[in-house]
């Protein structure tokens, strides 16, 4: 059914007239523009196109529109502040927690999901939660070696 | 009028709503990938092809690379850093852009670095003589006298005396050459072979960095294009008229049929109103007759390499042990589907196209529009993984064909099941080895058959006086027509993934035949020095001893050792495994040791080799494409099992200092190993022997009971 859904993306209030049963991702990427949420597998598997809404992360390939009416959205374009990368980010850039980058802004919501929920993971917490993004060029390593440096520069501050 | 006397703008005047019948006017094959591709042409000579100094200083390098995340952007740039003297931060990269950059035959083989650095080099190395030949008249200082530092000429024997590269070119082109200006030896390095920040990082970080679905252009349609459900399965009818109430377009093109959309999403939906129907496809094998399908449907044997004879020894053995090795298609799965975008204005069209080869793309656009070549740009921006999975532009020429028809800017992005469906995929392959042992514990003779995969170091490197290798079948293309159900070609580090799988596990046997610890069993049939470098500095840091009783295997502790070359690299690999009883088998640690010849970036090529062993990991335990009547059952990932975070081992990295070597690539040698360290490992710790990849929980459980 097209309607008007408001939420807050990015800290900004947002408004799309859309068909309400369209997936998240899509809006995001077409109607609103934000093409850093990727599309990898559209069916829940992948997890390329994570992103928060409020305090989970989501799966946009498979969340309707609809779901985050007057809810608080958080993409990978609304982390850096003032020109200032997250410590996420950070620890990402600094550790190469990357190669062919499209997995990226994915795990990095991913792991803004887990750090807001345990500010401390034990490696094995990090695997567990991180284990349905997937990343095809084998950055793993590199992405838990990130996300334990960014939990210690947070300190649960996210 | 039969359909194929129809021209294209006939055809297109046909797509009116409704139902019709369709004839295919091409062949399916035609959406695939080619197996090969155009010949190699040589880069310009002229450096001013390559690098511009503007006149801020800045410098621009230009290569027909694609940034596939493999980081040649980043090597290169230190490359070119390093022979003109500027500073690293100073470096803008321009890759893979056909109006923009020198030719360049694709981004695949290990070989960026290998190729293309020592055609920056030269250029760098030129471009900074010329321009301290410049300086020297400018300064009136004699050029031997001049130092660069940064972009910036000095005369250190007269203060004040400095002129910088900016000033000096002012933003012009260079019309002055230099012949034959040496490069500069590996020990006056101070930007090569030292970690660099990677120059895509803050992209990749912030979600900026663009991939070719990611653009968007005003009346953009996004199409998605009517898939036949099985290879081999013919378009007889259908029916478009649901989906064009649904408010989507319908193009004909040859043998094309999209439906095209504002929105992605509402295009799929779209497609799936349409109804059509489908020739079932003839039957063919499926993933257990392949098998024994290849060894019937192969090519005569081809001889790859033989010394000695084999009849000599034969009589010098003691024990023969013969063995088959089976390994599966695999996908390559890359997170980005193949994508494009394309555009057409005055007569000019440009694709931004997920492509490891855009030059190759730009004739395939061209050919297929019938536009000359210089009124086809490809951008192969950043590209999300291709692992040899994007080394042509199926999805280019789709997009072009359809902006023509449409007269409207149109994106092409592959569903997961159409990248499964159309992927080029590791050949599924049978190796056969026979091998004799002599009492005394030496390699007698070694006859070695490989079908499918390709001869790419097949023929062994260990000292054995009797062998011979013979090859048929390839993942090149040129094999018997359904030799290969699906279309196949390179995946990181082609046939040399199955070539070392076999004769790794074989040497296995032959070790705990003679009764020998496998690590020393492998240093006693090897007199190449690189090798045996390689397998003692990974022995070094893994801390290999040999198991008792006196090093007779299985030692029960779960360890393995695996050694091959791939491009001239010497890769050597020791894992530590645990064989539960679930028989899903978990690596514990990999420690790899490489001989890549010079290291440009050490940080990049730890990364490219700890990716790489990652990656390994799939094909060896969970990656294998099921397929029945040219039919691909594994669609998604929820089937198909690419590694995940809980699969990865501690991985640790050892880079041989070799600077007086070229460099030899470094992205795919280390993948080679890794199916048969860990099926050793497992053998040492469970006493099975698994002669087929993938290990799944259901072979070892298989072969547990087998005992
Ligand atoms: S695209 Fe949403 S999980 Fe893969
Ligand atoms: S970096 Fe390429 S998929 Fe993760």
């Amino acid at each position: 059914m097209e309607r008007t859904i408001q939420f807050t993306l990015n800290g900004q209030p947002a408004r799309v007239t859309v068909d309400d049963g369209r997936m998240l991702l899509w809006v995001l990427r077409q109607d609103l523009g934000l093409t850093g949420t990727k599309f990898g597998c559209g069916e829940g598997l992948c997890g390329a196109c994570t992103v928060m809404v409020g305090k989970e992360a989501v799966r946009s390939c498979s969340t309707p529109v609809k779901d985050v009416a007057g809810k608080q959205v958080l993409t990978i374009e609304g982390l850096e502040r003032e020109g200032k990368l997250h410590p996420i980010q950070q620890a990402f850039l600094k550790h190469h927690a990357f190669q062919c980058g499209y997995c990226t802004p994915g795990m990095i919501l991913s792991a803004y999901a887990l750090l807001l929920k345990t500010p401390r993971p034990a490696p094995a917490e990090i695997l567990r939660h991180m284990d349905d993004n997937l990343c095809r060029c084998g950055a793993h390593v590199r992405i838990v070696e990130a996300i334990q440096e960014a939990a210690g520069v947070l300190k649960g501050g996210v | 009028m039969r359909p194929h006397d129809l021209s294209r703008r006939e055809l297109l005047a046909l797509a009116t709503p409704g139902l019709f019948v369709f004839f295919p006017l091409e062949p399916l094959e035609a959406f695939q990938e080619p197996a090969r591709l155009p010949g190699r042409q040589a880069g310009p000579t002229d450096f001013n092809a390559w690098l511009r100094i503007g006149e801020n200083g800045r410098v621009t390098c230009f290569a027909g690379k694609v940034e596939l995340g493999q980081g040649p952007t980043t090597a290169l740039a230190q490359l070119l850093a390093e022979e003109l003297d500027v500073a690293y931060d100073a470096v803008d990269m321009v890759l893979g852009d056909t109006d923009l950059c020198p030719y360049d035959m694709g981004t695949f083989g290990s070989m960026g670095i290998r190729l293309t650095g020592p055609l920056i080099r030269a250029a760098a190395a030129e471009a900074r003589a010329v321009l301290v030949q410049m300086a020297a008249e400018r300064l009136a200082a004699p050029a031997g006298r001049l130092q660069v530092k940064a972009g910036v000429v000095t005369d250190p024997s007269s203060a004040g005396k400095r002129v910088t590269y900016a000033e000096l070119v002012q933003g012009k082109r260079i019309e002055r050459h230099i012949e034959k200006v040496p490069l500069k030896p590996p020990a006056a390095f101070t930007v090569v072979g030292r970690p660099a920040v990677r120059k895509d990082a803050r992209d990749k970080v912030t979600g900026k960095g663009k991939y070719a679905g990611d653009f968007a252009f005003p009346g953009m349609l996004h199409a998605r294009i009517l898939r036949p459900p099985a290879h081999g399965a013919a378009l007889q009818e259908v029916d478009t008229t649901a989906a064009e109430k649904a408010g989507a377009r319908v193009v004909r093109d040859g043998g094309l049929l999209a439906i095209l959309h504002e929105r992605r999403d509402l295009a799929d939906r779209a497609l799936g109103l349409v109804k059509a129907r489908f020739t079932p496809p003839p039957p063919g094998p499926d993933d257990k007759t392949i098998f024994d399908h290849l060894l019937k449907t192969a090519p005569e044997p081809r001889l790859v390499g033989e010394s000695g004879s084999l009849t000599e020894g034969a009589k010098l053995a003691h024990e023969v042990v013969e063995q088959t090795y089976l390994n599966s298609y695999v996908a390559h799965a890359p997170m980005e589907t193949h994508s494009a975008t394309a555009v057409i204005e005055n007569g000019k069209a440009t694709v931004w196209a997920s492509t490891q080869a855009p030059f190759g793309v730009k004739q395939q656009v061209a050919q297929a529009l019938g536009f000359t070549p210089p009124n086809v740009r490809i951008v192969a921006p950043y590209v999300g993984g291709g692992f040899g999975g994007k080394s042509g532009g199926q999805q280019a020429v789709e997009a072009a064909r359809l902006a023509a028809a449409t007269g409207q800017p149109v994106q092409v992005v592959w569903d997961r099941t159409e990248e499964f469906f159309f992927d080029t995929f590791r050949p599924a392959a049978v190796v056969k080895i026979r091998a004799g042992l002599t009492s005394a514990g030496r390699i007698a003779f070694w006859d070695y058959q490989v079908y499918g995969a390709g001869d790419r170091e097949a023929h062994t490197f260990y000292d054995i006086p009797h062998r011979r290798t013979v090859s048929a079948g390839n993942w090149m293309g040129g094999n018997p027509p359904g030799m290969h159900p699906f279309g196949v070609g390179p995946w990181r580090a082609p046939s040399v993934n199955t070539n070392t799988f076999a004769r790794e596990s074989q040497m296995d046997i032959l070790a705990a035949k003679a009764g020998v610890d496998p690590l020393e069993f492998r240093l006693a049939h090897l007199s190449d020095r690189r090798m045996r470098r390689v397998l003692e500095a990974a022995a070094k840091q893994f801390g290999w001893v040999p198991g008792k009783p006196a090093g007779k295997p299985p030692s029960g502790r779960g360890v393995g050792v695996a050694c091959g070359i791939y491009s001239g690299t010497y890769v050597a690999t020791m894992a530590e495994v645990v064989v539960p009883s679930t028989g899903r088998v978990q690596v514990k640690r990999v420690v790899t040791a490489q001989d890549q010849g010079l290291t440009v970036n050490p940080d990049g090529s730890r990364q490219q080799m700890e990716g790489s062993i990652t990656m390994g990991l799939g094909q060896a335990l969970g990656e294998e494409v099921r397929f029945r009547n040219g039919e691909v059952l594994d669609r998604n990932f929820d089937s198909y099992q690419v590694p995940r975070f809980s699969w990865v081992p501690r991985i640790e990295t050892i880079l041989i200092d070799n600077p007086d070597t070229p460099a030899t690539g470094c992205g795919e040698p280390p993948i080679i190993t890794v199916a048969a360290v860990i099926a050793n490992a497992i053998y040492d710790a469970a006493n099975i022997r698994l002669l087929q990849l993938p290990m799944t929980p259901a072979r070892i459980l298989e072969a547990r009971k087998r005992g």
